[in-house]
């Protein structure tokens, strides 16, 4: 209990007091130490100097400024840095030196190589749609007055763990329409827009005196549909549940082209096989095809009762057809977290989390473009959206960059999201290079000499964005 | 909360009116209003989703969609939660304290001292090593997990939250120097001036002139770091062994059976993430200056 209470008390009151936390090791304390040491040392360095010959403070006094920083950089940074990429050269074990074998590998293996492919297909997604949302967005807060709460909204996800963000969406991405909320929204878009309700399992007996056959997953009748001829199509297969609150079946009329699709089994055994008895249910909803050579001449479906009935048909003989889709199992939902489509779905939850980041910042960019410029060019007759082409966006390109190489260098990185979101199975298929460093280093690999490659190959990634970090700042200052 | 996010459209509406503003004055206002609040509810479920699954029993969980509470509200139940923290999870959450508030303030101190040096005393090569620190803004954190293992190892803190502690410190330093420089550069000459003229000691003017007056960033910088540490897997993945694990190892180790670990997991994420949410809204404006002071200059 004293354990816990020190803990945070130590170094924290430490550090705002200026003494050293104490902490048990030698070169923690020799980084902390140096507050102190500031303290006293900035005090004696004027009345060393006696009389200074400028105002200013002497460069000595830097140091002791510069003296935590520099250590902890240099110690957990700088150190870190030239090991790594010596421990890149040598192989698992770390004994024998293998040149640029680990990095070789990088390239040749195959479970690397697809990280390599995840990582190129995030940087070419991400950022860009990041990037292009935050700019519609805030270009569309403008003209609302609940934009604080909107921004807010969107903003939240910030804040939030990626871990928190990760749980948070396995549970959006659920497989099971009744737990996913993506799948849930998207079957029942599906079921509204498509009324088949579907009959898996259900199929004509397999005999001579069947009237009915299978032929590559579609049921066919064997008999020629001719006006005056109603078709039997009797099916088994099915449960009585499926179709307790369904309609007896009926006879078609005679006439036209038409005829029963229906469940040739009573309840408890009786009944005539291949004939509509008054206590088998018909079969409501089921595609109907009549197909004359190789094409479908006409489609209808079957009523409550199971009848159908094809209006407008040139006289002739058909073939009647019940497709394929008819039995296949009901529509369930995108596999979202399959080996498929698991990289575009763990994107859409980077995409919920870096969207309102984007935005905030090119507001902030929109906010500070000189109306003059805008105003200029509505008077020389620009159309709105001219204006938008040509004077906003590039106006605000810069803010954009920065928007758009932040998200970069954040993707390139991307660690958390892929970890928890895709399932243990499908990993292989999510991995992005900061996953497979850890994995290969940490996670059960054993290779830390690979590990240490990988590492100086994300390094080496974000090298063009460090070069781009200082220019900006030179620019900036001068 | 008002002001930054507010501010912002506030002052650029007059502007605006004119850009997209009249392309969507004849699509019609009302297209964009009901687009907008078609995306802030697409923002809002999936964190909605999390909340409620982790007020509904397991059972419910595996019958029915947790969107099925909104119209039995009676389901919800709180045993989820007082299951999680009986079986040990206070312990990580407290953790996750331990290394957080420690790493923000060492950070802030550390930072602070060193940004005073770069603005505002002068010494050979300070600009060469300023862009050194401005280089290592985006240096990745993989880089320094298999050298500062072995490091720790060697010095007997592997496991320990001390060793969490010290590396979000150092990987917190560049950015926080970053931003707490160009804050006090834009502090006024005269005021310094005239502190050192009457004859303040350099560590009693950082002290009490330039430290105060650099609130504000300070501020941004102390809820992007406690948020950065808070929210941090990685670190905690790598150097903290299960005694000293923050909550985000706690619930990782969870994740291989989801299913089966819902009830745990939705309740976990949760707490985690009622926190930082807690001091998003609370400092929302200082987050939002700090994001624009350490992006777009």
């Amino acid at each position: 209990m004293t354990e816990r209470l020190d803990g945070p008390q130590a170094p924290g009151g430490g550090d705002a007091a200026g003494e050293p936390p104490g902490p048990r090791e030698t070169p923690p304390a020799g980084v902390t130490a140096p507050v102190a040491a500031a303290a006293s040392a900035t005090a004696a360095v004027p009345a060393e100097g006696a009389a200074p010959p400028r105002l200013g403070p002497s460069p000595r006094l830097a140091v002791m400024f510069l003296l935590p920083a520099v250590l902890l950089l240099a110690a957990w940074m700088i150190y870190p840095l030239v090991y790594s990429l010596v421990r890149s050269l040598f192989d698992a074990s770390g004994s024998r030196f293998v040149g640029l074998g680990n990095y070789g590998s990088i390239f040749t293996d195959s479970s690397t190589l697809t990280t390599i492919r995840n990582n190129v297909i995030w940087v070419v997604v991400a950022p860009v749609v990041v990037t292009a949302l935050g700019l519609i967005f805030a270009v569309l807060t403008e003209r609302i007055r609940w934009a604080t709460a909107f921004k807010l909204v969107l903003f939240m996800p910030m804040a939030v763990s990626l871990l928190a963000a990760g749980v948070i969406f396995r549970l959006v991405y659920e497989q099971d329409p009744d737990k996913g909320v993506a799948n849930a929204i998207i079957t029942t878009v599906h079921d509204t827009f498509s009324s088949s309700t579907g009959y898996p399992g259900a199929r004509p007996r397999e005999n001579d005196q069947a009237p009915a056959t299978v032929q590559g997953g579609a049921v066919v009748a064997k008999q020629q549909a001719q006006p005056g001829r109603p078709v039997l199509i009797p099916l088994v297969g099915l449960s009585q549940d499926v179709v307790k609150d369904a309609a007896p079946a009926k006879a078609a009329p005679a006439d036209g082209i038409g005829g029963t699709v229906w469940l040739d089994v009573v309840r408890g055994g009786g009944g005539t096989l291949n004939q509509v008895d008054p206590q088998e249910k018909g079969l409501a909803g089921i595609t109907v095809e009549a197909v004359s050579g190789s094409t479908v001449k006409a489609t209808t479906e079957t009523a409550d009762d199971g009848t159908f009935r094809f209006s407008g048909l040139p006289a002739g003989s058909y073939v009647i057809r019940l497709p394929q889709s008819n039995f296949t199992a009901p529509f369930n939902g995108v596999t979202w977290l399959g080996p498929a489509l698991i990289t575009p779905a763990i994107i859409g939850a980077y995409i919920w989390v870096w969207a309102g980041f984007a935005m905030v910042l090119i507001a902030a960019g929109l906010s500070a473009i000189p109306r003059d410029a805008l105003e200029a060019a509505r008077i020389d007759g620009a159309t709105e959206w001219q204006v938008f082409r040509r004077i906003t966006v590039p106006l605000l390109a810069p803010v954009l960059l920065v928007v758009f190489v932040t998200m970069v260098i954040n993707v390139l990185k991307v660690f958390d999201l892929v970890f928890i979101i895709a399932p243990g199975s499908v990993q292989p298929q999510a991995n992005v290079i900061a996953l497979e460093m850890w994995r290969v280093s940490f996670g059960g690999g054993g290779n830390q000499g690979l590990g240490s490659a990988l590492s100086i190959f994300l390094l080496l990634l974000v090298v063009p964005f460090m070069i781009f970090n200082i220019r900006r700042f030179r620019r900036d200052e001068s | 909360m008002t002001t930054t996010v507010a501010e912002q459209p506030r002052h650029a509406m007059a502007i605006q009116r004119g850009v997209a503003g009249r392309i969507m004055d004849r699509l019609g206002g009302g297209v964009v209003q009901v687009f907008l609040v078609l995306v802030a509810v697409f923002w809002l479920v999936p964190t909605l989703g999390l909340l409620i699954v982790s007020l509904r029993s397991e059972t419910a969980n595996n019958s029915t969609g947790w969107w099925t509470l909104l119209t039995k509200p009676a389901e919800i139940t709180f045993k989820n939660y007082s299951n999680l923290l009986a079986s040990g999870f206070g312990q990580s959450f407290w953790n996750t304290v331990l290394i957080t508030v420690p790493a923000t303030l060492l950070v802030i101190g550390i930072a602070a001292m060193a940004a005073y040096a770069f603005a505002w005393i002068e010494f050979p090569g300070r600009d060469a090593v300023f862009l050194v620190v401005i280089a290592l803004l985006v240096v990745p954190v993989q880089i320094a997990l298999i050298p500062i293992a072995k490091l720790y190892g060697f010095l007997g803190i592997f496991g320990s939250i001390l060793g969490v502690v010290l590396f979000h410190v150092a990987f917190g330093l560049p950015f926080a120097i970053f931003l707490l420089r160009n804050f006090f550069v834009g502090i006024p000459r005269e005021l310094l001036e005239a502190a050192r003229m009457d004859g303040a000691p350099e560590w009693r003017i950082f002290a009490t002139v330039v430290f105060p007056l650099a609130k504000p960033a300070i501020a941004s910088l102390g809820i992007f770091q406690f948020l950065w540490v808070w929210n941090d897997l990685l670190v905690a993945l790598v150097f903290a062994d299960t005694d000293n694990q923050p909550m985000t190892k706690a619930l990782q180790s969870q994740m291989r059976q989801f299913g089966t670990n819902v009830d745990i997991l939705a309740p976990g994420a949760f707490l985690s993430l009622i926190i930082p949410l807690v001091l998003f809204f609370a400092f929302q404006r200082y987050f939002v200056q700090g994001l624009l002071a350490g992006s777009v200059k």
